[in-house]
């Protein structure tokens, strides 16, 4: 098997620091005054030469902020968050006009990273070796990817423009969306996230400085994957994207977002909200590779992210899938969820969530079942190594007349030593008698036996816990799209890496 | 020179000593049957010699081709030749029977400095084995052992040590709970892999595979020490009088 072989060498290769992506890039840009006050959205909303409806909407989440507090009900541990030693807006100086105009530090940051951003590259990067294309029996390797930068605060290129507008789908930064689309924004944002909905997702809406916006319209099978990668670059920095996918009728787009960040002895934090809407018959499949910077051995430093991610099967026969692969983060405080209002929707969560070190995972779905014959499908792999903590938390509702709602939740922990934590918190409400919930759940840990087992036919402990794990995951693996599945799957193995021995 | 000789071996688990000063040696091309009562030490042996956490040497030697076992890691001795059929073959859940072998097979040809098989050169290989173990496509498409009878599970042991071609192979009662059919496809396995190059370690409780699997020295194995050697025929003795005698001899 190749992809472990690769696993391996990357793992050795890395060494001392594991994680890869935690250089800085230098570069000059212009922040917000630092804290949170009226004055630092105003000029968020002036430096995005925002609307006076936009400004209102911020305004109207920030004084409703003023009187939330943080949930506490996360099995999550940390200091208090001073929201007033954060800069909420980082840009770089020079804002590009067009591709050719980034900032080729900021280009190198991305190369850096793996993410070919110029379309040229984006077309050669990334063509499957033939071999392995022949092996996994698909066509002819991989597909094109569309990718949306975001740096700090702005959106920094968004490629293959051009092609996606000939599908007539929209892709642009959500900024650029709020000036040229102005009537798709006001009817969608905050119609699945409201306003108030919980303190992370209003801190997002009154700060939110970018993000992307995808539009497919009906009947409209999006060409190409999107994708949107996330850095946060600055010190002291905030990030609070937002993204809002609207499927319209019969359409379908699958959408991909990596995140990284630098290594920072202080705690970075996250909040970002991401809102999906699905019409009558189309599907959203949703990825995430969730790479933050997870902390040192210590634990020191690391971002905080605290996301509210949801999807609305607003129309009957619609699907949202997410898939999330969480690797990084010191606190990962996260619920992709699926509200199946429509007759026959379908929500479907696939989720992997590794943590070692002290990293501290609370994450897991809603499934809200509105509709008939709504079905809605868990399946999470929770892995702990070192002194981590790692929750899964799931809630599945059926309302009265949800007649025929259906549910199966499986939830797998795989322990890697004794000095973590896996714990499974499912909640189930069914509030009609025609409602089937299944709900399976094991907790394993790495056995000596099973390590012992590969090493006596010739694999290291390295190469051993690299394959034992990549069984475990196997089933959600296989959802995320083929363009990703390889890197995740090294990306795995980069995490465990010093959890055994 | 020996492939495997073992001097005065002592052993501990659990800081109780199973195995008291045990000598055997194994020439290239032998088939040696250890048998023993329950609780013996067989599987200790089996498991020090594969180098499994937890059984602690603390007197004695091992040299496997000339070299201290000692110095070895599990996945080192496996890559030079060792080979151990499991007792109780482990499960592994998600990773497909042919991942593992092709996993394992290029792990230990890559730490010989070989090169790796290609996938057809590979592909063929397994077929040609799985098919003379009565293996089929499906089985191997299934996770390594997981929902597998026992006998199957036997028959996977074998087909890992077909393809891997070790040095030395040690079978740790790999004929309990098979049926005679089952008894005889696995017997055919280590048959056909007998050769002036290789060595084999029978480890059984019952004389019945040794009718199949012919061995050139028979040893008993009891209070964690070979307490008697002979030719095939002490395997006919054991059966007919019991191991009584011999668990008397290593209590005294
Ligand atoms: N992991 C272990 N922990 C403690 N005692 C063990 C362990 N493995 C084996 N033993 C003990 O060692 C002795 C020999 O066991 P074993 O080698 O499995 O015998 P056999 O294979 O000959 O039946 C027995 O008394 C058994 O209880
Ligand atoms: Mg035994």
């Amino acid at each position: 098997m190749p992809a472990v072989q690769e696993t391996v060498d990357q793992v050795r290769r890395i060494d001392v620091d594991q994680y890869k992506y935690g250089f800085e890039t230098v570069i000059e840009s212009e922040k917000a005054p630092k804290g949170l006050s009226e004055d630092t959205i105003r000029f968020i909303s002036a430096k995005k030469n925002e609307p006076e409806w936009m400004l209102k909407w911020r305004l109207d989440a920030y004084k409703r902020w003023l009187t939330m507090s943080e949930p506490k009900w996360a099995k999550v541990e940390y200091g208090p968050i001073d929201y007033q030693n954060i800069y909420y807006y980082a840009a770089p100086k020079r804002a590009p006009q067009s591709l050719g105009e980034i900032d080729p530090e900021i280009l190198r940051t991305y190369e850096k990273l793996g993410i070919p951003l110029r379309e040229r590259e984006a077309l050669l990067g990334i063509q499957k070796p033939a071999g392995e294309a022949a092996e996994a029996g698909e066509g002819n390797g991989y597909g094109k990817v569309a990718v949306d930068a975001v740096f700090d605060s702005v959106s920094v290129a968004t490629t293959f423009k051009a092609e996606l507008a000939k599908a007539g789908v929209l892709f642009m930064p959500i900024s650029e969306a709020i000036q040229h689309h102005p009537d798709l924004v006001k009817k969608y944002l905050g119609s699945v996230v409201p306003i108030s909905d919980n303190f992370f997702a209003t801190l997002n809406s009154a700060v939110f400085s970018d993000g992307s916006f995808v539009y497919v319209p009906p009947g409209v099978r999006c060409p190409m994957e999107l994708s949107t990668y996330f850095r946060i670059n600055e010190r002291n920095t905030g990030q609070f994207e937002r993204t809002l996918i609207i499927a319209d009728r019969g359409s379908y787009v699958s959408y991909l977002e990596g995140c990284t960040a630098p290594v920072r002895d202080e705690n970075q934090l996250h909040a970002a909200v991401v809102e999906l809407v699905a019409l009558d018959d189309a599907e959203i499949k949703y990825s995430t590779i969730q790479n933050w910077y997870p902390g040192d051995a210590q634990g020191r430093g690391g971002v905080f992210n605290f996301v509210t991610k949801r999807g609305d099967c607003r129309g009957r026969s619609s699907k949202i899938s997410w898939t999330q692969l969480e690797t990084g983060s010191a606190i990962t405080w996260k619920y992709p969820s699926c509200i199946l209002r429509g007759d026959n929707a379908r929500g479907e969560f696939y989720s992997i969530a590794i943590s070692n070190g002290y990293q501290q995972v609370d994450s897991g779905t809603k499934m809200l079942h509105l509709g008939k014959n709504t079905t809605s499908r868990i399946i999470s792999k929770g892995i702990a190594a070192g002194h981590s903590n790692n929750t899964y938390r799931g809630l599945v509702t059926s309302h009265r007349r949800a007649t025929g709602a259906r549910n199966f939740t499986n939830c797998d922990s795989l322990l890697i030593g004794d000095k973590c934590g896996a714990h499974t918190v499912p909640y189930i409400e069914a509030k009609n008698s025609s409602t089937v919930f299944e709900h399976e759940a094991t907790t394993s840990k790495i056995s000596e036996e099973m390590l012992f087992y590969c090493m006596q036919r010739g694999l290291s402990q390295e190469e051993a816990t690299a394959l034992v794990v990549n069984g475990f995951v196997k089933d959600v693996l296989q959802q995320l799209p083929m363009e990703f599945a390889v890197e995740a799957q090294k990306l795995i193995s980069v995490s465990l890496e010093g959890s055994v021995g | 020179m020996a492939l495997l000789d073992i001097k005065n071996l002592h052993v501990e688990v659990d800081g109780k000593e199973i195995l008291k000063g045990l000598d055997l040696t194994v020439d290239a091309g032998k088939v040696h049957a250890i048998m023993g009562p329950n609780g013996s030490g067989k599987s200790t042996l089996a498991h020090v010699l594969a180098g499994k956490d937890g059984y602690q040497p603390t007197a004695g030697e091992v040299r496997f081709n000339g070299r201290n076992i000692f110095d070895m890691q599990p996945d080192e001795r496996a890559a030079a030749g060792l080979f151990l059929a499991f007792q109780y073959p482990l499960e592994i859940p998600g990773v497909a029977t042919m991942t593992f072998l092709r996993t394992a097979l290029n792990a230990q040809r890559k730490k010989r400095g070989e090169a790796e098989l290609s996938t057809p050169e590979f592909l063929k290989r397994v077929r040609d084995v799985a098919g003379k173990l009565g293996i089929d496509q499906e089985m191997l498409r299934r996770a390594v052992n997981v929902g597998f009878s026992g006998g199957e599970k036997k028959r996977n042991e074998i087909l890992q040590m077909a393809l891997l071609e070790p040095r030395l192979a040690v079978l740790d009662e790999t004929d309990s709970g098979l049926d005679i059919d089952a008894l005889k496809i696995v017997a055919d396995g280590v048959n056909r892999l007998r050769s002036p190059q290789r060595a084999f370690v029978v480890i059984t409780h019952y004389q019945r595979l040794l009718a199949y699997i012919v061995p050139d020295v028979v040893h008993v194995l009891s209070g964690g020490r070979i307490v008697k050697t002979g030719g095939k025929e002490l395997a006919l003795e054991l059966e007919a009088r019991g191991y009584a005698e011999y668990q008397e001899e290593a209590a005294a």
